[in-house]
């Protein structure tokens, strides 16, 4: 497969990832595969530090130059980071989505949530089961 | 679904791995190596474009011009064989049914480019006020269409041909151009603001004449990248050139397009249409077209609202982050007393609003930095 899937970190349907950071922080971001199908990323819309997103929400909205996503929390909890150098370069999220592409973190009320997403593997087979539906 | 019918380089396509999608019924590229980087590509060194889904027809008899006359806005008047006149077509309320490309072979022989997603209703249109001593045949089957646009375009095409390139001037064609052997129709007009060249040739030959293009554009570093559908609709976008369905369609008029260098008014031979857009341009027009190029991040889109104080006064007809200005750009539907550069308005964005003005249009011209 083309698209890199990290060993360690956890991975919704809708193709972000959830990292598992100290205490009960997770950074969020979207995946290699989902930065691919965008394209140019050239504006992404961000929260606010300290709102309270219930796990499916949308954390942020990201505009490439032919589509606009909304990107969906993994997990419940509160803001406590937001990458805001994503405003004056968006395409970080291209170049680097599982680094300086991250979009925010939170901290989770519950990690039982985190537990129920995918991994490394599933990811990969989910991906590969949305590319055949796609053909 | 229907049946979505292929170009003649589908194949090429799918090796280049490109984005494929379903526009207006046919299978073609949306992007291959990224958006941002072909229309950076194509405004540097060159690109490719597959366009073979653009319908064609001919228009013959000794009674051809008269016709395309009363069809047409614009004035035929003057094109001689080797010209290419661009022209809306409008219904009697001025409503815009297409705008196309009329190529003068001779007197009696004229070929029409037309939108892909109007060539059915175009050719009924044209078939129902046919007139005798003029036939429209709808010949898009004939032909397969690439373009070759950017600056470096002449010294790719030129290594291929006999034919002196530098002696065409802009919306100027060739017949009987033999490119590496195939004959081709070669124009020297595009959708892209870039100099450049569309290349007409026979479905069979089509992907030849792509591949000794491409490897005469990979050679001596000239950078030829090939286009999709995605930056084809920027680079036109960011030169305003207009698109069917965003800037024109059957409820707007090419003049509130602001198409006038197009609706020859003062045409001696009365047009379908001309009555309307005559009273249209005297009553004043209810709204304009106009340019506006975002003052923050935020990407304005096809529908969205333009306001002033919370009052929407427009709509965005199309909208999108313009790589070469590196910034957001849109045209809008505005009252025209609010279409001066340097107002200041705002386009509502998921329901909030970012500021914008207005500037003049085009947002890119060639040869300007």
């Amino acid at each position: 497969m083309k698209w890199n899937v990290p060993n360690g970190l956890f991975y919704t349907e809708t193709h972000e990832w959830a990292k598992e950071e100290n205490g009960s922080v997770v950074e969020v971001g979207i995946t290699d595969y989902a930065q691919d199908k965008l394209g140019g990323v050239v504006f992404v819309e961000l929260p606010e530090e300290g709102d309270v997103l219930s796990k499916g929400e949308s954390i942020a909205v990201i505009e490439s130059v032919k589509a606009v996503v909304d990107t969906y929390a993994p997990v419940t909890g509160k803001v406590v980071e937001v990458n805001r150098e994503l405003e004056d370069r968006p395409e970080a999220l291209n170049e680097a989505p599982y680094e300086e592409g991250w979009i925010l973190k939170m901290e989770m009320e519950n990690r039982q949530e985190l537990e129920e997403l995918m991994e490394q593997e599933q990811y990969r087979e989910h991906v590969i089961k949305q590319e055949e539906e796609e053909q | 679904m229907s049946h979505i019918r292929k170009t003649p380089l589908y194949d090429i396509h799918r090796q280049l791995e490109a984005k494929m999608v379903d526009f207006h019924g046919w299978f073609l590229p949306v992007e291959y190596s990224g958006i941002i980087q072909e229309v950076q590509g194509t405004r540097q060194d060159a690109a490719l474009f597959d366009v073979s889904h653009m319908g064609e027809f001919l228009i013959t008899g000794k009674d051809a011009g008269q016709f395309l006359q009363e069809m047409l806005t614009n004035d035929l008047s003057r094109l001689k064989p080797g010209q290419v006149l661009y022209s809306p077509l409008c219904q009697q309320d001025g409503g815009t049914i297409d705008d196309l490309m009329v190529y003068c072979l001779d007197q009696e022989r004229f070929f029409l480019v037309v939108n892909a997603s109007n060539t059915i209703r175009d050719l009924q249109w044209l078939q129902e006020h046919q007139m005798e001593g003029a036939e429209v045949a709808d010949v898009t089957e004939e032909y397969a269409l690439i373009a070759l646009q950017g600056p470096r375009s002449q010294n790719i095409l030129q290594e291929l041909t006999n034919t002196s390139l530098g002696q065409l001037p802009p919306f100027r064609f060739i017949t009987n151009v033999s490119i590496v052997g195939i004959t081709c129709l070669v124009s020297r007009t595009g959708y892209t603001g870039e100099d450049g060249f569309e290349i007409f040739c026979s479905p069979e030959k089509a992907p030849s004449l792509w591949e000794a293009l491409w490897e005469t554009g990979q050679k001596d570093s000239r950078g030829l990248i090939a286009a999709g559908l995605g930056a084809r609709d920027l680079l036109r976008l960011e030169a305003c050139l207009p698109l069917y369905g965003n800037e024109l369609s059957r409820d707007i008029s090419p003049l509130e397009a602001g198409l006038h260098r197009f609706v020859a008014l003062e045409k001696h031979i009365p047009f379908v249409g001309q009555e309307a857009l005559q009273r249209q341009y005297n009553k004043g027009l209810p709204r304009k077209l106009a340019g506006l190029e975002m003052l923050r991040r935020g990407v304005p889109r096809q529908g969205y609202s333009v306001v002033e104080e919370d009052e929407e006064i427009g709509l965005i007809s199309s909208g999108s982050f313009s790589p070469t200005l590196n910034r957001s750009i849109a045209l809008a539907f505005l009252p025209p007393e609010k279409t001066s550069p340097g107002t200041k308005l705002e386009v509502v964005i998921r329901g909030r609003q970012y500021p914008s003005r207005v500037v003049k249009i085009p947002f890119y011209r060639r040869g300007e930095k």
